[in-house]
């Protein structure tokens, strides 16, 4: 057995517990500053973030968290949350910009600065995104880690939390709305999309053929179809996005002419 | 909206199309690949369920061949109705150029699928049953069909600018 509760004022469900109220507090805590200042905030971004946390909250704690460790296609939909999905929203609560809103100058310059550095800039990438996020499944399915992740609560805490950052790491690279001077061109965006999708289907197949260790073939064959088709739907939605900007963004470029015709 | 279907296109259309050739053909081709892949994956894997998500024979290289092409394919038919919607937003689609597309890319897909994947590969067979080369030859010959109808297409719509030479 595997003990996620515990009844100590310091077990880890009531510390992640709190870790999740806090992130959803101080982001909070930031819409209040810039309003204050006199600077709108955008409810619906506010919104997206706190879906995005809850859906972290509902992964690491509760049933979901306690059958994620004994069934391997439990712990595949706590992957697919909080990996694919809880991402998606916590990039479109742009985190970044309320960061540089709520801050005084100073700090917001320090920020900047930071987010502008070489080793920033560097894994924010596309490419180095995608290579994070699929190299840590594959690392994580394929070596006997899983097997310590399935033993033990703290780990598979431990290791939700990097699902969450290499998720948000690559969505963001990819769509986010925060200020980036540095965005990387439309096909390189869609080349790592690509080929983050082909590594993730192939993962999921290449997991019914030889199933992670501790985990049974039936298991492996539901878990690695929930990864294939799951991963289609988050995907799906990330395609969707990446192309409606590039659509918006060629949509600005028109002339006069092409727009009369288009009508006619 | 009547003009858009008037016999004789404005030369302002013309121009427009033959501007977005290129793009006319591979939003078809885009799209194309989708669609084929999208049926297979419907028809072959979940409705009749002839395919399956693995059958314990693949070999890995398969595994690998399959999940580039699902990727490819996922992703090329949203791209390819983006640039569809781009081409009608500029009044520059020629539908039969974009059709001619559509057939290239599900015949080709279609035809990669059922010789390199099934048979190089080894990727899951079409159906598992003992004569399964009618099957074979069926799936090959429609898709080879498509290819050079599409092919077909896309040279008689190609654009006769005299820009080219």
């Amino acid at each position: 057995m595997h003990s996620h509760g515990g009844n100590g004022l310091l077990s880890l469900d009531t510390m992640l517990g709190l870790a999740v109220l806090g992130v959803a507090s101080l982001y909070l805590a930031g819409t209040v500053v810039t309003r204050r200042r006199g600077r709108p905030w955008r409810r619906m971004r506010t919104a997206s973030w706190l879906l995005g946390v809850g859906t972290i909250g509902v992964v690491m704690i509760g049933p979901l968290a306690v059958a994620a460790h004994e069934s391997f296609p439990a712990h595949m939909l706590g992957h697919l949350l909080a990996g694919m999905v809880a991402p998606l929203f916590l990039v479109a609560g742009t985190p970044v910009t309320l960061a540089l809103r709520a801050l005084d100058s100073r700090q917001a310059r320090v920020l900047s600065r930071l987010l502008r550095s070489r080793p920033a800039r560097t894994v924010a990438h596309p490419v180095t995104a995608a290579i994070i996020n699929v190299g840590s499944l594959w690392l994580l399915y394929r070596t006997p880690l899983a097997e310590v992740m399935f033993s033990s609560a703290f780990v598979h805490s431990l290791i939700t939390v990097h699902f969450v950052l290499a998720g948000y790491l690559f969505v963001a690279s990819l769509v986010g709305q925060d200020p980036n001077p540095h965005r990387a061109s439309f096909p390189v965006r869609a080349g790592a999309l690509v080929a983050a999708l082909a590594g993730h289907s192939i993962l999921a197949k290449y997991l019914v053929a030889h199933p992670p260790s501790g985990t049974t073939a039936a298991e492996a064959e539901v878990g690695g179809m929930l990864m294939y088709y799951g991963g289609d739907i988050a995907d799906a939605v990330l395609i969707i996005v990446l192309c409606l900007q590039w659509y918006r963004a060629a949509g600005k470029r028109l002339t006069p002419v092409t727009a009369r015709l288009a009508d006619g | 909206m009547a003009s858009t279907h008037s016999a004789v296109p404005p030369p302002e259309r013309v121009a427009a199309r033959d501007a977005r050739s290129a793009q006319n053909a591979w939003s078809g081709v885009l799209f194309g690949v989708g669609l084929i892949a999208f049926c297979d994956e419907a028809v072959f894997h979940q409705l009749l369920h002839w395919h399956h998500f693995y059958d314990r024979s693949t070999p890995d290289v398969g595994l690998v061949s399959d999940g580039v092409f699902h990727a490819i394919s996922w992703f090329a038919t949203i791209a390819g109705l983006f640039l569809f919607a781009d081409l009608r937003r500029r009044g520059a689609l020629s539908p039969l150029r974009w059709w001619g597309g559509v057939l290239v890319g599900a015949g080709a897909f279609q035809l990669y699928d059922g010789t390199i994947q099934h048979k190089v590969l080894g990727l899951h067979q079409i159906r598992y049953v003992p004569n399964l080369l009618v099957y074979d030859l069926i799936w090959n010959i429609t898709a080879a069909l498509m290819l050079a109808a599409g092919i077909i297409v896309l040279v008689y719509t190609r654009r006769r600018a005299p820009s080219a030479k």
